[in-house]
């Protein structure tokens, strides 16, 4: 099993918008959408701001994605890629929801090896 | 070699243009220096939108010569001082002054004089013609006690006349020799649409009317005709005609025509060696052209001979687009049907006051020319069509019947052959606007403007060429959809539309009914802010806080290193020194850097999310509120200290920059929108350069609208004249409504005017004149605005659920970002850079992201 942290209450995170949790010292940042919840690295990698928690989430074709709130940036909400950029990417984290609480695990990459 | 001399005699608009060519095309880098004699007293003037003089545009507005322009040493402007003899022997002119100019090439471009028929008493008191700045002034003072006038002649003139006349609120009667108005330009029906809807403006019309007589009466005139009823009026202006002004060349031995101007062949050459003739004083290709554009071509020729060049003139496209009084009239190609066999086919509706008529060869496949009254929405793209090799389509009525689904007729910019002459007046053809677009990398309207000339003299046909380019772009598969984004195929004025006559109030009713998918960061901004322009409610309620863009999220400007920044409102520039000192010790006690921003206020940077409240708790405490700096809405109106303190100030700006500051605080809109009130025409705040410019003077307020600092700087355009401060407001809350309604998202209001068929007439005719009925909409929504403004960062302080935003970590809020580092610089911080902080600051990795 992943070492799951609990971060809050589903109701505390808004809907179709996002919120920074630190985890363990990092800074991830939390969507939630129609669909369900994301968790991505909270750092917009060509700012280098720890801002994509801020950015508007929608769509761009099929992809859920978010755009990064500096430079405009679209990043797809699963996979972390950037859609404007291939080469660049947001680190992708696990969530789930557990008796009402919103839990993190990193990286999702790990879960899935 | 030494260096040569052009002598240019007239500075009138083909004058201007061929010192402009002498300057663009390279003469005057080829050693030529330009001397002009100028008879007037003041640089060339747009002579063809003369009658806006009386609407409130300023005789500097009408000059054609740029700033500067003549500073070139190569360039001197003799203004005043008309040549008065030519020796074309001792090649050399003389002026009034006395000064004796030699000359290597010299241009009459003296134009032409108004014909005052030969009838008695055609001189005197109140009797005037309409040609130059110093007639129109003279009319003014005239009419200053008047109360009615006369304009003998019925043409294109007459009626900018009579527009004159009855701006200046003179009862007006139009006198036309002809049995109808316009005749060289339109036939008989069209002349009886044209009769009916100058009629209904309250102009009186008298046609095939010989005035034979005018007597001095002790109240007046009288003019007396052969037929019917004597008229009696205060003044009357002669606008029957122009007639070349060619006595300078009949002085010098040079050859004449017949009916007058000087005889040129075509390359525009005189009769003598190195003189040349071009616009109205020039006979050429067999007549005098009276229209602007041949002389511009004319212009064009004289240019490009000096240079070597083979360009010839034999003749040009009469074709006219014209609106008087509001009404349009166009006539163009064989308008009169004179072609063997040209067949004419008619479309009149009297009561719209809408008259059509197209000529088209005997098999009625191709177009001739035309005329159109009442409407000649369809004249840019049928002009081009006329004559060219363009099949029409099986029912020509097509090209100029009412459609039933609302799209404009005819068959559009993709028909026009490449060789089309799209801009008549600058004579560019459609293959050069879709090369500049395909070759020259332009991508809007302005861009071909600029490249090609096209559209900056007349504007007619400004919406033909932005038909080409979006035509040229789409084949090019660059897209110029008008759909806002991905979601939405309608544009954001017509989102605006839809949600203000549908009454929408919520994004999943207005992304349901109109749109497709998620919303993105394009979308869901620009239906926020097109929601809070319409009810004015709290930004970040409910489904709207998910709409907005970081900067409205968090109601503070987002800077690079993820910190905010923030801005109190401070109308007009005025602080009180308890407001500074709040100021100096909230950015003291949250260690904020502080800058004075161009908008005359005080912007302080480095504060993180979760200090925004107790920051802002702090400034609405001493009662301060927003500044709006994050939104898409007014920021500042910038004002001097006017009348109050300076000693040459007229009004007092800074009471009127609070007034209207406070007036449009919050007012969301398709982008800023900023504000400048100078309080004399020294204009110390440079109000010039904002969206909406106000310049006091000694009788109330000029108005300026459309300028703009940043990329591309541009001055605002005059608007309005010495108005007092109630239609001022009144009238700026109708413009900035309408643009709030109708522009596109983030088009500042510059291009929001360009881009509008008519310009900057139209808009003053929707605003002033109420020409679309709109008034009393735009004025409701600017007074729900006003009533219903509320300040953001207060109504955010009260409610502890709005609080929970400004949160650094949903898990830890009190925790500020570790990621944020400053360093200091000059007494005060500035974000770190990357190499300044320490390494375990830097989080998050670039990632490598597998391809799938």
């Amino acid at each position: 099993m992943n070492d799951w942290t609990s971060i809050c209450p589903t109701g505390r995170l808004p809907v179709e918008r996002g919120m920074a949790a630190l985890l363990d010292g990092e800074q991830v940042a939390l969507f939630r959408t129609a669909d369900g919840l994301h968790a991505l690295s909270n750092r917009d990698p060509f700012s280098g701001a720890m801002v994509m928690s801020r950015g508007i989430i929608g769509c761009r074709g099929r992809r859920p994605m978010v755009a990064s709130p500096i430079y405009k940036q679209a990043f797809d909400l699963e996979t972390g890629r950037c859609l404007d950029d291939p080469t660049v990417g947001l680190e992708v984290y696990a969530v789930r929801v557990d008796a009402g609480m919103v839990q993190v695990a990193r990286p999702a990459r790990a879960l899935s090896a | 070699m030494s260096r040569r001399t052009l002598v240019v005699v007239g500075h009138g608009m083909v004058g201007h243009r061929l010192v402009e060519l002498a300057v663009e095309r390279g003469l005057v880098a080829a050693g030529w220096d330009v001397v002009v004699h100028a008879a007037e007293p003041v640089p060339a003037y747009d002579r063809v939108g003369l009658s806006s003089w009386f609407r409130g545009t300023t005789a500097e507005e009408l000059s054609l010569v740029e700033d500067g322009f003549f500073d070139s040493p190569a360039l001197d402007l003799r203004l005043d001082d008309p040549v008065v003899s030519i020796d074309v022997e001792a090649r050399t002119v003389s002026s009034r002054c006395g000064t004796v100019t030699p000359y290597d090439a010299l241009v009459l471009a003296t134009g032409s004089t108004a014909f005052v028929p030969p009838i008695p008493g055609s001189t005197g008191r109140g009797r005037f013609v309409y040609r130059t700045l110093e007639d129109l002034e003279q009319i003014r003072a005239a009419a200053q006690g008047a109360r009615t006038g006369a304009v003998i002649g019925g043409g294109l003139l007459g009626l900018e006349a009579a527009d004159a006349l009855r701006s200046l609120d003179l009862s007006t009667t139009v006198v036309e020799f002809a049995p109808r108005l316009m005749p060289l330009q339109v036939d008989e029906a069209g002349g009886q649409a044209l009769l009916r809807l100058v009629e209904d403006l309250g102009v009186a019309v008298r046609t095939s009317a010989a005035t034979q007589v005018i007597e001095e009466r002790e109240s007046g005139l009288r003019l007396v005709f052969a037929d019917g009823e004597p008229l009696d009026v205060d003044l009357v202006v002669f606008s029957a005609g122009i007639r070349p002004d060619d006595a300078l060349a009949r002085g010098a031995g040079l050859h004449t025509a017949e009916r007058g101007g000087v005889l040129v062949d075509e390359t525009c050459a005189a009769s003598a060696p190195d003189v040349y003739a071009v616009g109205e004083c020039a006979s050429a290709a067999g007549r005098c052209w009276g229209l602007v554009a041949p002389g511009y071509a004319q212009a064009e020729v004289v240019v490009d001979r000096l240079l070597g060049g083979r360009r010839t003139f034999t003749g040009a496209d009469l074709s006219t687009k014209l609106k008087l009084m509001g009404i349009d009239v166009a006539s163009f190609g064989d308008s009169h049907a004179s072609t063997a066999g040209a067949l004419e086919l008619v479309y009149a509706n009297p009561v719209a006051g809408v008259y059509s008529k197209l000529v088209v060869t005997d098999d009625a496949r191709h177009l001739l020319g035309g005329i159109l009254v009442g409407d000649a929405s369809a004249y840019p793209v049928l002009r081009p069509l006329a004559g060219a090799d363009v099949v029409l389509p099986a029912d020509p009525a097509e090209l100029v019947l009412p459609r039933l689904d609302g799209a404009s007729p005819g068959p559009g910019a993709a028909a026009l052959p490449t060789t089309a002459q799209v801009c008549s007046c600058r004579d560019v053809s459609k293959g050069e606007i879709c090369t500049a677009v395909r070759e020259g990398g332009c991508r809007d309207v302005a861009g071909v403007k600029a490249c090609t000339g096209a559209g900056t003299v007349c504007g007619s046909c400004v919406g033909l060429v932005k038909d080409l380019v979006q035509d040229e772009l789409s084949t090019l598969g660059v897209a110029m959809s008008s759909a806002l984004c991905e979601h939405f195929d309608l544009s954001r004025a017509e989102l605006f539309e839809v949600v203000r006559v549908q009454g929408i109030r919520s994004w999943s009713t207005l992304l349901a009914g109109h749109g497709r998918g998620l919303g993105c960061d394009i979308c869901k901004p620009t239906a926020a802010s097109i929601l809070a322009s319409l009810d004015n409610a709290y930004v970040l309620d409910g489904e709207r806080g998910m709409l907005q863009d970081t900067n409205d999220h968090m109601l503070a400007n987002l800077q690079k290193d993820g910190t905010y920044s923030v801005v109190p409102r401070i109308p007009g520039g005025e602080v009180t020194p308890a407001h500074l000192i709040v100021l100096g010790q909230v950015a003291q006690d949250f260690g904020l850097y502080t800058k004075i921003t161009g908008g005359q206020r005080i912007d302080m940077f480095g504060a993180r999310v979760e200090q925004l409240p107790l920051i802002w708790k702090r400034l609405v405490d001493a009662g301060m509120e927003s500044g709006h700096a994050y939104g898409k809405s007014l920021r500042t109106v910038k004002s001097c200290v006017g009348q109050t303190w300076c000693r040459y100030g007229v009004q007092d700006s800074t009471t009127l920059a609070i007034e209207l500051e406070l007036r449009y605080r919050g007012l969301r809109s398709p982008h800023k929108v900023k504000m400048g009130v100078s309080g004399c025409a020294r204009e110390c705040a440079e109000a010039r350069s904002k969206d909406f410019g106000v310049i006091a003077t000694e009788n109330g307020w000029n108005l300026y609208v459309g300028g703009n600092g940043g990329f591309r700087p541009r001055h605002a355009d005059l608007f309005l004249q010495d108005v007092d401060t109630e239609t001022l407001v009144r009238t700026i809350d109708r413009v900035l409504m309408l643009y709030v309604f109708t522009a596109d998202r983030l088009q500042r209001t510059a291009p929001w005017i360009e881009a509008m068929e008519g310009g900057l007439d139209h808009l003053r005719a929707v605003v002033v004149d109420d020409s679309l009925g709109l008034c009393r909409e735009l004025d409701t929504a600017m007074e729900r605005h006003v009533a219903t403004y509320s300040d953001e960062w207060a109504d955010t302080l009260a409610d502890p659920q709005r609080l929970a935003r400004f949160t650094s970590f949903v898990n830890a809020p009190g925790v500020p970002d570790p990621s944020i580092a400053f360093v200091r610089e000059r007494g005060q911080i500035r974000p770190a850079r990357p190499e300044e902080k320490g390494p375990t600051l830097v989080s998050g990795p670039r990632l490598e992201v597998v391809r799938s």
